[in-house]
């Protein structure tokens, strides 16, 4: 008897539990076909601020109902953290791109859409577009964002104080480089070599592009047109080899934040810079600081930067709210989007044709060279990383070694070049 | 009715077997082992298993044999790497017994002196970087030895000896002995603790007889103690092999993926994650990591049974 009672009680248990279930997900549905939430994987943790108090509300003006979420990594994990969250189905909706190969593999593996069909697309040029489109330049898998370029901060204050002027070809360069010297108060360069990318980075694509041309000697490059024993990329690591005297004590063991700090703290002149330093140079520095481009090998030379395709949004290919994110990315697209970005982030400029005003006068100045130089992106981002060794990684060590003293111009050049041609066919000849 | 006999059988049944199989053992033993098989076994042979495999760009993968160990260990753009990062592990790892080790018994016979006053004090202090994060001691050591702000120099050229001073972690012949030393700072407490609690059971009347037989300090130690404490060290050494070659975090802290200068601070822990999670531009491949983790797991193995036969056995051929 009692046995029967419990079962019945059982019974009517489960199917109470059962109803409460289907209740749930019927609830659980509705409220996700109200409200849809998107979220965003991103390696920016500096930026979450920035998200969240001013790109996300400007969007939810537009769009009320869908929710926007702003998750990052570190910059350092994003890539193996995004990984595993692909595979494991637990990635967000959207996706922060990093340039060329590595979203490129995430297309490939089918973890990204194709945005050709997004609207809004249509404002960005191919160059923006190269870093997330397949080789053939036919799909286009991630909505850009912003690019940074690079050139040479310096501490106007010290400028005034020695009487200098920002030089324009690379012998004005080490005039005022000697001028600092002589002086002795203060280091010329504020750049370290124990991280290795600032070598490679601010260093080696910050000056190269001067001496290859640009996109011409880029794209001469990865055609097997141009090899790193060519005098330009040589030339390039001489130029880089020559900064050793001016960089101060240590430099060997200096890292990315001693480089800031020193520049920041007013006790050296000239910092070779990425724009995304800006802000934060306007937030730690009591001076006045301004910047001037690249120099150019001789006087007369056609001037270049590095313009280069940074940060981009894709749409996970598992994502629920498909039209949510679409939505999102059209207005990534628009000319507001760009507006916010570029005047919250100076540094990080809008890749979009739509025009643009940056505020920060420093910032403007970076962006201004757009106007009187050519852009080019960095030369090993696009297919000559794709191998092993990796051309990237070779450049930060080989870049960093000519710095520190430990491998000449010529050794560093062939080393580049070496490694490309283990792998890549066009190099093979 | 028929009920009551099967049980009766049963309780009889099991009198029996539990005589001759420990079930209880296996019952209690059964916890461990699921979440070790889970979480240890499982993970270890599937690494195995996926490092006979290689994808290709659509990440589908195929069975490729040892093809990724011939990669590794004959193309020259990976066996450079392999055979760096493996001396380069080495040098690690000898710094390690040598300073570490041969400090660790230092203070521990220091510690096991009588007359010492405060030796617990010493004891926790010397003991206590171990229980620091390595990415906070990393953080440490940077800044007491940056070039620019650290005390380092400043306390050198204090004592007239600035000149002595470089960027240590900065240079290629110096930045491994840097990075060593900073992690035999951190360690040094283990071997210390383990050999001095074998100190402390090594039985008075020992020592006291060698006393009386005429034995100096010195023999004391050498003919008596020593001896007595070679299984610890034994184990201490061990226990160094493996943690060297499975270190990855510290140099990671300090030098990045990259572990530069060219490679110079460079182990088969950082070589691995490059592999297997990839890097700035480079791709990982889970593939060919999972082949850098067999050949480290190999490597080890080889260590640990190179232990147990030449040194283990003997060892207990010695004290027994």
């Amino acid at each position: 008897m009692k046995k029967l009672h419990s079962k019945a009680f059982l019974r009517r248990a489960g199917r109470l539990l059962a109803g409460a279930s289907v209740a749930a997900s019927a609830l659980a549905f509705a409220h996700a076909a109200s409200a849809q939430t998107l979220t965003i994987e991103s390696w920016r943790n500096d930026d979450a601020d920035v998200w969240n108090t001013k790109i996300i509300p400007a969007f939810n003006k537009k769009h009320p109902d869908i929710k926007v979420q702003f998750k990052a990594d570190p910059p350092t994990e994003y890539n193996a953290a995004l990984n595993a969250r692909l595979a494991g189905g637990t990635a967000g909706d959207l996706i922060t791109c990093r340039p060329f190969d590595a979203s490129l593999d995430l297309f490939k593996k089918g973890s990204l859409v194709s945005v050709n069909d997004v609207k809004g697309i249509e404002n960005f040029s191919d160059v923006a577009k190269s870093a997330w489109s397949t080789d053939d330049g036919k799909t286009t898998f991630c909505m850009p964002m912003a690019s940074v370029i690079h050139g040479f901060v310096f501490n106007k204050e010290i400028f005034d104080e020695l009487k200098l002027t920002p030089p324009k070809t690379v012998a004005e360069f080490h005039a005022v480089l000697d001028k600092i010297k002589a002086d002795g108060k203060y280091t010329p360069i504020a750049m370290g070599t124990a991280d290795q990318w600032e070598a490679a980075t601010m260093g080696f694509q910050n000056i190269g592009v001067n001496y290859w041309k640009g996109e011409e000697g880029r794209k001469a490059l990865i055609e097997g047109k141009q090899k790193f024993t060519d005098p330009a990329y040589v030339d390039v690591f001489k130029e880089l080899a020559s900064w050793a005297p001016y960089m101060g004590d240590g430099y060997k063991s200096q890292k990315y934040p001693d480089t800031q700090n020193l520049f920041t703290l007013g006790r050296a002149a000239i910092y070779p810079a990425g724009s995304w330093d800006v802000p934060i140079f306007r937030k730690q520095a009591d001076f006045q600081f301004d910047a001037f481009a690249p120099p150019v090998v001789k006087d007369g030379d056609k001037c270049y930067i590095s313009d280069h395709t940074d940060i981009a949004i894709g749409i996970n290919a598992k994502s629920k709210n498909m039209d949510a994110a679409k939505a999102f990315l059209s207005w990534v697209a628009s000319p507001e989007f760009a507006e916010i970005y570029a005047n919250e982030l100076p540094g990080f400029f809008p890749l979009s044709k739509a025009k643009v005003e940056v505020k920060d006068p420093v910032a403007a100045k970076f962006v201004g060279w757009r106007g009187t130089c050519e852009s080019s992106i960095r030369n090993s981002y696009q297919i000559l990383s794709r191998g092993t060794p990796n051309l990237e990684n070779e450049l930060w060590n080989v870049s960093a070694q000519v710095m520190n003293g430990s491998m000449k111009p010529e050794e560093a050049a062939k080393k580049a070049e070496d490694g490309l041609a283990s792998w890549y066919e066009p190099h093979k000849k | 009715m028929t009920d009551l006999t099967a049980s009766q059988v049963r309780s009889t049944d099991a009198g029996r077997v539990r005589s001759r199989f420990p079930v209880h053992i296996a019952v209690f033993l059964a916890p461990a082992v699921a979440i070790y098989t889970l979480f240890s076994i499982y993970p270890l042979i599937d690494t195995i298993r996926l490092s006979l495999y290689a994808g290709d760009e659509a990440g589908i993968r195929s069975f490729v044999g040892l093809q990724n160990f011939r990669t590794l260990l004959a193309d020259p753009n990976w066996s450079g790497q392999f055979w760096n990062a493996l001396r380069n592990n080495l040098i690690f790892f000898l710094i390690h017994m040598v300073v570490q080790n041969g400090i660790g018994l230092g203070l521990a016979m220091l510690l096991s002196l009588p007359r010492l006053t405060g030796g617990s004090l010493y004891r926790t202090l010397i003991f206590l970087p171990t229980m620091l994060s390595v990415v906070i001691i990393g953080f440490i050591w940077q800044l007491i030895l940056n070039p620019l702000w650290g005390i380092a120099p400043s306390l050198l050229k204090a004592v007239g000896l600035g000149s002595l001073f470089g960027p240590w972690l900065g240079q290629e012949s110096t930045a491994l002995l840097t990075v060593s030393l900073i992690s035999v700072w951190q360690f040094v407490g283990i071997p210390m603790m383990l050999i001095y609690a074998a100190l402390l059971n090594i039985p008075d009347d020992l020592l006291d007889a060698a006393t009386v037989d005429g034995a100096g300090p010195f023999s004391v130690f050498w003919f008596v103690r020593l001896p007595l404490i070679l299984p610890t060290l034994g184990v201490v050494s061990i226990l160094t092999f493996v943690a060297n070659f499975n270190a990855f975090d510290l140099i990671y802290a300090i030098k990045g993926a990259l572990a530069g200068p060219n490679f110079s601070t460079d182990i088969l822990g950082t070589f691995f994650y490059r592999t297997f999670f990839g890097f700035q531009l480079q791709v990982g491949s889970p593939t060919m990591g999972a082949a850098v983790a067999t050949a480290m797991l190999v490597i080890i193995l080889i260590g640990v049974l190179i232990y147990l036969f030449g040194v283990q056995r003997r060892l207990q051929r010695h004290t027994f």
